[in-house]
């Protein structure tokens, strides 16, 4: 299953990482299990584990429930402060 | 009532008064509700901004904002609305966010503005960064923007 993950402003800037491509392994069906999958990699992950972190599936806000399928854009940053 | 659908996302300044001028156009409106916010400038030494850069979500931005002023019109017969908001890097005193809302009344256009607002402020993918003398940081996220945005949840 391929999918690309993007993440933003303090959360990208901590991690280092802006945009992956990833093939990932069968059974990864939410965003929960995406998410403990990702931070696993490895301790420079840690900060995606912070609960204040949102995820978004396909430019919409998504809960950590919501479904994670092939070809999807998942993104994930901190609470938003705009406006 | 005109319902001129006009959300724009970008770096250049607006002019408020068109905006305006262009939400009364065809005068059926008999209310105009508008908000601009703005980098705060001013404050102590230490706390004082030099410069807040936006970020975006392209793509998802304008869609959350086309969602935010969906919601705004189930709840209120609108006729215009218009969303600006810049990114990018922004000196204090300049305009981050235009908010314009035509409808019949006045009641509903207070109450529209500012419900779109409040979801955008804790809705739509924007981070600010601000530039200060201890460097830079991420704004916060503030609790009294999620209690804001309750307030609309519970009169739903």
């Amino acid at each position: 299953m391929s999918i690309t993950i993007l993440y933003f402003a303090s959360l990208r800037e901590a991690l280092g990482v802006e945009r992956e491509q990833l093939d990932l392994p069968k059974g990864i069906g939410s965003v929960t299990a995406l998410r403990a999958w990702l931070v696993a990699r490895g301790s420079q992950w840690q900060p995606l584990s912070a609960p204040r972190v949102r995820a978004a599936v396909n430019q919409t806000l998504a809960t950590e429930a919501a479904a994670v399928s092939d070809g999807d854009e998942i993104a994930f940053f901190p609470p938003v402060t705009g406006g | 009532m005109s319902t001129l659908e006009d959300i724009s996302v970008r770096h250049e300044d607006f002019d408020v008064g068109a905006e305006i001028a262009a939400l009364s156009g065809d005068g059926t409106a008999g209310a105009v509700a508008s908000f601009v916010g703005a980098v705060r400038g001013g404050g102590s030494e230490k706390d004082a901004i030099f410069a807040m850069t936006l970020e975006h979500y392209p793509g998802m931005t304008e869609r959350a904002l086309a969602d935010i002023v969906a919601l705004a019109r189930q709840r209120w017969a609108l006729g215009g609305v218009r969303v600006i908001h810049r990114i990018g890097r922004l000196l204090p005193g300049e305009r981050i966010v235009f908010v314009g809302v035509a409808c019949r009344h006045r009641g509903e256009a207070f109450a529209a503005c500012e419900f779109i607002m409040d979801y955008l402020k804790t809705q739509a993918p924007f981070w600010k960064k601000e530039e200060t003398a201890q460097g830079a940081r991420w704004v916060d996220a503030r609790d009294s923007d999620d209690a804001a945005l309750e307030r609309w949840q519970e009169k739903q």
